[in-house]
């Protein structure tokens, strides 16, 4: 099957436009008709499921958490990109477009990131209309910090809980719907299957997760804005709750699966402190703004991090990355890291850290904050003092987190980071609409592979799940429904239906029924390893070759040897659990081939073999300048298809952040 | 960070069902590391119970860094246990020693019955914000963020009061379980900024109505709720909705009259 992307004729700029002004619409009455599924509550979910229920259409929305306030998207602490050029320094939407694609190695596509960039500035506007708190100045006008990857102030912030405010007002936006009868919420449910009649996405089959029962649910179109799978790797940023399986779902069920490899691993993370270890958590992108990143000089050297004087520091993004320094993408950075790590450079009592340092921010505001309130002479204890207010009021938060879990005062001492999986740029292909290769389906947000190519920049994921959500499913779902509005819905007695949850159930009763000695959690620990391992930071073509070998191996053992407790017909985390882990069995076993079969680095994809003198990634755009869209074909079976990167505007080189 | 072993002794909620009786289990475990969080010391419980054939305990909880609000445990006889400004996944083991004994128990509140062990429903917050809690504007369309500035001091009073987290620990630390905190943290949020003005009266009235509707106590000002409060949403709050609530009530018109 030919992969058409579907991306408008004409200039870049105009591409969105010309859709808009032309795609077909569907009337107020037969909206009324049509019955639109949404999976996720998360920015992608609660937006998509909130805008088309205010547009008339009737929808039905589905969370596996207890209420659609708790997805994941909730978060994200750093901000959300736009480019409103509100600091005056340049910015525009044709430079967020080009950051983005250059940040994201040139493996994305034009059109969807232009437009990514064009409908930005109204999501700052919107979310602003719905209350949402964001920063603001003195002057009563909405505040900017810097992230990675780019040289102006576009990233819009509500202090370190920037995901958390997005997300109350979009769930907030949704639960209006929900009294006005629009919108249908299913809470503690989760999709187990897509249903399929003639080809097209009519529903789905979920189950109750508190009940476990088995429901069918009509649906002229399906959306998936289920997040990402970074929990494929078991210790990650997600939540724990974080699931590939809605995606895998579709996946089996025709859907391509778009560059599976593609995952970001994020360099300011609390490194892992024991084998207990249950999930990594964040420091957020935007400490680099004042943190300075350093190791020792010195191999092995044991001293405290306070002792070691600055000439015996290397700040090795600033001597590397001169231009950028601290603030470089986030592949980039972390594999700095890794780096200095390996070369045994390391820092606390693992060796697998770096030091994210506020000591000379602290004293820098301090100064400033003196000289306003008049203490030309303040003693360095006093600037101290009145800087760690100003850092307080910046990341608060991100430092209390820190102590909480560290037990370590990061005003005094510097934080120790080291990277983690954070994020997965691959995910469901879809072209220009958003609709997979089943007609019907869809896939908004993280879930989707579509914007950030092989390396997404920092507050870029809250932006792209609110345009999915907010501005383009709109749009693209009336021009598709417009043909549906003879269809009626579909009783759920249909064959299909019928068929789809016997299959779901028969899973069910056959993970139920291996009754084996191995917990689900060690499973999934083992799978998280090899992943870590040979599909992690830096990957190879041996390691990779074995990776596979040694993931089918663990799956047939999985389902030999799971044990999981309890029943069917009851509230049960392990049976839910089980479920996902065999998904994520089954999609690392594709990211790794997709990984074997990317013979290039790029972005966070970095494959030893292919790297520059000095250790940059390399990319080979003559071979490698496509999307890869994986069919599914049976067990361990995936086909391969290519739809290739045309750049009409930018033109592919190597990145510099020199 | 210096970091040492113990073995502790937990007294857990255990039951079936909503309909069945529950009552306390008692559990050892062994080794358990003052750097792991308080979940991944039930996950050591809960691998131990796998291991033993028996059935783990069930607990909500998802982001495990003190975001989400779905963690919910009454430890010790405290919501989110000891810890000032903190959730149940962010409570560390180094608060705790060798030889202890640690009760844990669900949310308890008629208004957020046990669905099984220690997780509770806890719908009736969502139906709440469903009664007004939000800003009626539909998507698109909307005017340019900084045409119409607002006041850096009440901003930053409308985003203290919109970290609420929705966990339900107000509740659960209330003798009464008042649901006030929650609702006014929301009321506050949004009528501290312009855009939440023109339905401010509405919105306090309809809110206040839901949260009596699902059976949610009485605020005797005890102050439980901001003390055991992870996000530390101030009393303050209250006092709004209150100022709010009797200004619609006495104008009459909001109400529909």
């Amino acid at each position: 099957m030919p992969l058409n992307s579907k991306i408008p004729a004409g200039p870049l700029e105009s591409k969105w436009k010309t859709y808009k002004s032309t795609c077909k619409l569907v009337n107020p009455a037969n909206k009324r008709q049509l019955e639109i599924i949404v999976i996720g509550t998360g920015l992608a979910g609660a937006s998509a499921a909130a805008s088309l229920g205010e547009m008339g259409y009737k929808v039905k929305a589905f969370c596996f958490q207890d209420s659609p306030r708790r997805a994941h998207s909730i978060a994200a602490q750093g901000g959300i990109n736009a480019a409103k050029n509100y600091q005056n320094d340049g910015d525009s939407t044709y430079r967020l477009f080009y950051d983005t694609v250059k940040g994201g190695d040139y493996r994305a596509r034009e059109g969807n990131v232009y437009r990514l960039a064009e409908v930005s500035a109204s999501i700052i506007d919107q979310c602003v209309a719905q209350g949402v708190p964001f920063a603001r100045e003195y002057g009563g006008l909405l505040s900017n910090r810097s992230f990675g990857g780019t040289q102006v102030q576009r990233t819009f912030y509500a202090a370190g809980q920037t995901g958390q405010q997005l997300l109350i007002g979009a769930y907030q936006a949704l639960e209006r719907q929900v009294s006005l009868g629009n919108v249908e919420m299913y809470s503690r449910h989760e999709m187990m299957e897509v249903v399929k009649i003639d080809g097209v996405a009519r529903g789905i089959i979920a189950r109750n997760l508190v009940t476990g029962e088995l429901e069918r649910h009509f649906g002229h179109a399906v959306l998936l804005c289920s997040g990402g799978y970074g929990n494929v790797f078991y210790l990650s940023t997600n939540a724990m709750g974080s699931n590939v399986s809605a995606a895998w779902k579709a996946h089996k069920q025709g859907a391509f699966f778009g560059n599976p490899c593609f995952t970001q691993i994020h360099p300011t993370c609390i490194p892992v402190s024991g084998d207990h270890q249950s999930k990594l958590t964040l420091m957020s992108e935007s400490l680099r703004n004042d943190g300075r990143i350093w190791v020792p000089k010195q191999k092995g050297d044991n001293r405290k991090a306070t002792d070691i004087p600055e000439e015996e520091r290397d700040y090795y993004l600033e001597r590397r990355y001169p231009a950028f320094g601290n603030l470089v993408p986030r592949d980039v950075a972390s594999r700095a890291a890794k780096e200095r790590c390996d070369e045994g450079y390391g820092v606390g009592a693992s060796k697998m850290a770096v030091y994210l340092d506020f000591a000379a921010a602290i004293m820098r505001y301090g100064k400033i904050e003196a000289n306003k309130q008049g203490q030309h002479n303040a003693d360095a204890a006093a600037v101290r003092t009145l800087g760690e207010a100003v850092v307080k009021e910046k990341y608060g938060n991100l430092f209390e987190m820190y102590e909480k879990i560290t037990g370590e005062d990061p005003y005094k001492v510097p934080m120790r980071i080291y990277p983690a999986v954070h994020y997965t740029m691959g995910g469901l292909w879809v072209d220009y609409e958003l609709m997979t290769t089943v007609p019907g389906l869809y896939a908004l947000g993280e879930a989707n592979f579509s914007d950030h190519g092989a390396n997404r920049l920092g507050a870029s994921a809250l932006m792209q799940g609110l345009a999915d959500g907010y501005f383009v499913i709109p749009y693209t779902m009336g021009n598709n429904l417009a043909d549906d509005i003879r269809t009626k819905a579909i009783p759920t007695d249909h064959a299909a239906f019928v068929a789809a949850e016997k299959e779901v159930s028969d899973r069910i009763n056959k993970l139920m029924s291996i009754k084996g000695k191995t917990s689900v959690e060690a499973f999934h620990k083992k799978l998280g390893k090899i992943m870590w391992e040979k599909c992690g930071m830096a990957r190879n073509a041996k390691g990779l070759t074995e990776a596979i070998a040694e993931i089918q191996a663990l799956k047939k053992e999985f389902w030999s040897d799971v044990r999981i407790p309890g029943d069917i017909n009851e509230f049960n985390p392990e049976l839910d659990k089980a479920g996902r882990v065999a998904d994520f069995i089954e999609l690392g076993e594709l990211m790794c081939k997709d990984a074997l079969n990317r013979n290039e680095s790029c972005g966070g994809h970095f494959r030893e073999e292919y790297q520059t003198p000095d250790g940059e990634a390399m990319r080979q755009d003559d071979l490698y300048s496509y999307v890869a869209a994986w069919e599914y074909k049976g067990e361990s079976q995936e086909e391969l298809h290519k739809e290739e990167l045309i750049f009409d505007v930018v033109h592919p080189s190597q990145r510099s952040y020199k | 960070m210096e970091h040492n072993t113990m073995n502790l002794t937990l007294k857990v909620w255990r039951q079936k069902n909503n309909k069945a009786k529950g009552g306390f289990e008692t559990f050892n475990v062994k080794n358990i590391s003052s750097e792991m969080s308080f979940l991944e010391m039930f996950d050591v419980l809960n691998e131990q119970l796998v291991a033993e054939n028996k059935e783990p305990v069930a607990f909500d909880h998802d982001c495990r860094e003190g975001i989400c609000g779905a963690c919910s445990m009454y430890i010790n006889g405290r919501a989110h246990g000891p810890w000032h400004h903190n959730t149940t996944c962010q409570l560390h083991m180094r608060e705790y020693k060798d030889g202890d004994t640690i009760v844990v128990e669900p949310w308890r509140a008629d208004s957020f019955p046990v669905i099984k062990d220690l997780v509770v429903d806890r719908s009736a917050f969502d139906r709440i914000i469903q009664a007004g809690g939000y800003i009626s504007v539909n998507t698109g369309n909307a005017v340019d963020a900084n045409s119409l500035p607002i006041d850096k001091q009440k901003a930053d009073e409308s985003f203290a009061a919109a970290t609420c987290i929705g966990c339900g620990a107000c509740v659960a630390a209330c003798p009464n379980t008042s649901a006030m905190l929650f609702v006014s943290a929301k009321v506050s949020h949004l009528a501290l900024l312009p855009q939440g003005e023109p339905e401010r009266q509405l919105r306090a009235v309809k809110m206040v109505e839901q949260m009596d509707t699902e059976g949610f106590g009485s605020c005797t000002n005890i102050g439980a709720c901001e003390a055991e409060c992870p996000k530390g949403i101030s009393l303050e709050n209250i006092a709004r909705l209150n100022r709010e609530y009797i200004s619609a009530i006495m104008d009459g018109d909001s109400t529909g009259a």
